[in-house]
């Protein structure tokens, strides 16, 4: 069989798999979990899962906007535009997994997604129709240990041992870092797989002072790369790491490692494997973003996948990126437990024939849980369980976060910040993570950890110049919309309270913000001073109550949230773009 | 290798007391070289320090220097060629104060490979540039210095 010929079959077998035929009434459809293995190695891939045990909702984002070479392509793409060209049928369970659309209705009739009892049933079923874990690979791309109350109770702790029951081999980081480095350390330890990043590295001064790393003449803290045999296969995976982890994230936690992208390393890194370990095929383990993965595809040679992560991409259907000598195949994984992705190789002579990639969705609901994972997730809630399931109000809207602007949960977070620290304005960090609450459901203090856990949720109050203001959403907009994607973060725009403004991502770095006005429309000046409210300084250490006790407070208060105006910019000269759709 | 790089770096401390004495004094450089590390536009430092401003761009001056920068106050950059005849590496940053940050002198038959670490006032554009058969050779890098937070 040749490579085009397998690549046609993915096709179909994708659409096989899962599609419903007719846009029937939803309860007809039950999607298809029993994939037998093509070709003779297979890769599963799951990625920043954002430590959610259980199951949960989340909603993909209505903006997700694509400038210059990204413009009009995956992942920029959203709704309609994402149906058409992933040939997915309107309300279909499919166009519920990778979409907003009808998100309300989606999830009342399949339920929620993810969940480690679930993965692990479904895990276990792939791996064993591959012929069971010598003929199989599971991958995680890292945002494992954060993002849920119980992961940063345990700092990270719950998170390991459920990988390690999930039977992760290899898996890269990001937000584990944001545990301070003596705890990642102690994880890792306690981790049963290979934890690998060939882009970090300790300073020279820490070099010097004789800190830990995996190799003292290289400087690299952890293994760079691991080769595995799959099915008599030798198959090199490299490791890695979300690459401005100290610019994004607090500096302090991690004083000692230096990231970066490390692309001409990476690049003599392949060259060397290549020369030395003859490996069958080449796949990173990225936490990059997907638009930095595909530049990197373009600009390193002799990768053969990229199975990638951090920008939280739902790619159904990978990009094959050209070049110098030859090709790589660009995936995302999406996020919060919601798929996993499944990379068969066919392998010959020592070389990778053809494959074939499917994201599933993981519908909890049509997947029987594991018994021993859920009986390990029941031991790491159940010393919690009042706390977490205290109800603080109840929601009348849909709240949810993902998307490049103001969130409703995003809108909420930011309403308590004045409401409760009595200031004008208000910021709240663009991450993308945090799950989403349905419509007359409660909110509990589960869901408000979801959406804030991190290690420095501090918040402030303080005196703040519209200059200064202007200043930081500039900077975030730049992280956001440079045209370069090796100096994009992928994060998302800095969410707003009591102000709006217009953004023009096209424009000029520190060019993109203007009409900055406040809620009542008086324009917010330059040289005037304003009181801001927020939370998550990278900088210094801020002196205020933790965010979800500050935004617990405001929901019982409260009582019932209804989230009528979100402060989202007037976007300009952006045109049509496939990314953004206005609600 | 017999020798971790732990050690190395140890025996470079006690032996750089040494070479200590050996340095020549470098007064009578540093006398002509300050208009070019006063100047505050590169074209007058390139001016100042080279006699000429024709730069020619290089993919064989290899500059490595982060993209983003963790810490805008100590950037590490380094700079090596492959090329013949070098004389010196030099580096300039384009909206500092003042643009010249550092010149290495490279004597006959030393191998052209620096790095150091520089301060970026700001976001700006970093150029490396390589004296050699009495050319200058150059490679420059836009390094984002960012207030940072809000990450995926």
């Amino acid at each position: 069989m040749n490579r085009r010929e397998f690549n046609r079959l993915l096709t179909a077998g994708a659409i096989a798999g899962i599609l419903p035929k007719t846009s029937l009434a939803f309860s007809s459809i039950q999607p298809n979990y029993e994939l037998p293995q093509k070709g003779n190695a297979r890769l599963l891939h799951i990625t920043d899962c954002h430590a959610q045990l259980n199951p949960i909702y989340f909603r993909e984002p209505n903006v997700n906007i694509g400038l210059h070479e990204a413009l009009g392509k995956t992942p920029h793409i959203v709704g309609e535009a994402f149906l058409k060209k992933n040939a997915l049928s309107q309300n279909s369970i499919e166009a519920h997994a990778f979409t907003y659309l009808n998100f309300n209705a989606g999830a009342k009739e399949f339920g929620k997604v993810g969940g480690f009892a679930h993965l692990s049933t479904l895990i276990k079923s792939l791996r064993s129709s591959a012929g069971g874990n010598e003929n199989s690979l599971l991958l995680d791309g890292g945002d494992t240990w954060q993002g849920s109350a119980t992961a940063y109770w345990s700092r990270g702790k719950d998170m390991v041992q459920a990988a390690n029951l999930l039977g992760v081999d290899v898996m890269t980081g990001h937000w584990e870092f944001t545990y301070k480095d003596e705890e990642v350390f102690s994880n890792i330890d306690d981790f049963n797989g290979e934890f690998l990043a060939q882009n970090i590295k300790l300073t020279e001064d820490a070099l010097f002072e004789g800190k830990r790393a995996h190799d003292e003449d290289s400087g690299h803290v952890f293994m760079p790369y691991s080769i595995k045999e799959i099915n008599g296969h030798r198959v090199a995976i490299i490791g890695q790491a979300f690459p401005y982890t100290p610019v994004a994230n607090p500096k302090r936690f991690i004083p000692d490692w230096s990231f970066g992208i490390q692309n001409q390393e990476l690049q003599e890194l392949v060259d060397e494997i290549k020369e030395n370990e003859k490996p069958s095929a080449v796949i990173l383990l990225s936490h990059n973003g997907m638009d930095v993965d595909l530049k990197l595809a373009s600009v390193v040679t002799g990768i053969d996948f990229i199975l990638g992560g951090h920008t939280h991409d739902g790619v159904p259907r990978p990009v094959t990126v050209k070049n110098s000598s030859g090709k790589t195949v660009v995936t995302n994984a999406g996020s919060n437990g919601k798929f996993v992705g499944v990379l068969d190789l066919n392998i010959q002579n020592g070389v990778v024939k053809g494959y074939e990639y499917r994201l599933l969705p993981v519908f909890s609901n049509f997947i029987k849980a594991d018994a021993e994972m859920a009986a390990l997730i029941e031991s790491i809630r159940k010393p919690h369980l009042d706390t977490l399931s205290e109800e603080l109000a109840v929601s009348e809207s849909l709240l949810y976060r993902r998307g490049n602007f103001n969130g409703t949960f995003d809108q909420l977070i930011c309403d308590a910040l004045r409401h409760e620290l009595n200031a004008e304005i208000s910021l709240s960090p663009g991450f993308r993570w945090g799950t989403t609450v349905l419509p007359g459901q409660a909110i509990t203090f589960e869901h408000v950890m979801d959406q804030t856990c991190i290690t420095y949720p501090e918040t402030y109050a303080r005196d703040m110049q519209g200059k200064e203001i202007k200043a930081i959403l500039e900077d975030v907009a730049d992280n956001l919309f440079h045209p370069d994607p090796f100096y994009q973060q992928g994060g998302d725009m800095v969410r707003v309270g009591g102000m709006n403004y217009t953004c023009e991502p096209t424009a000029a770095t520190g060019q993109r913000i203007t009409n900055m006005t406040l809620d009542n429309g008086k324009s917010i000046e330059a040289n005037k001073y304003y009181k801001v409210a927020g939370w998550a300084t990278v900088g210094s250490k801020a002196h205020g109550k933790p965010i979800w006790e500050v935004v617990s407070r405001y929901l019982r208060d409260q009582k019932t949230i209804n989230i009528t105006t979100i402060n989202s910019p007037k976007l300009k000269n952006l045109g049509s773009n496939l990314g953004n759709i206005i609600l | 290798m017999a020798i971790s790089r732990r050690k190395f770096l140890n025996m470079l401390t006690v032996g750089s007391t040494a070479c200590l004495a050996l340095m020549t004094p470098i007064t009578s450089w540093a006398a002509w070289a300050s208009d070019a590390f006063n100047a505050e536009k590169p074209e007058d430092a390139y001016k100042s320090l080279f006699g000429s401003n024709e730069l020619i761009e290089s993919d064989e001056v290899k500059l490595k220097v982060p993209k983003i920068a963790e810490n805008g106050g100590a950037v590490p950059v380094s700079v090596k060629t492959d090329m013949k005849n070098v004389e010196s590496i030099s580096i300039f940053v384009k909206d500092n104060p003042q643009p010249l940050t550092a010149t290495f002198q490279i004597p006959v038959g030393t191998i052209a490979d620096i790095s150091t670490r520089i301060r970026l006032a700001q976001t700006s554009t970093v150029t490396a540039v390589i004296k050699a058969d009495g050319n200058l050779y150059s490679k420059s890098q836009e390094v984002k210095v960012t207030i940072g937070g809000c990450g995926g």
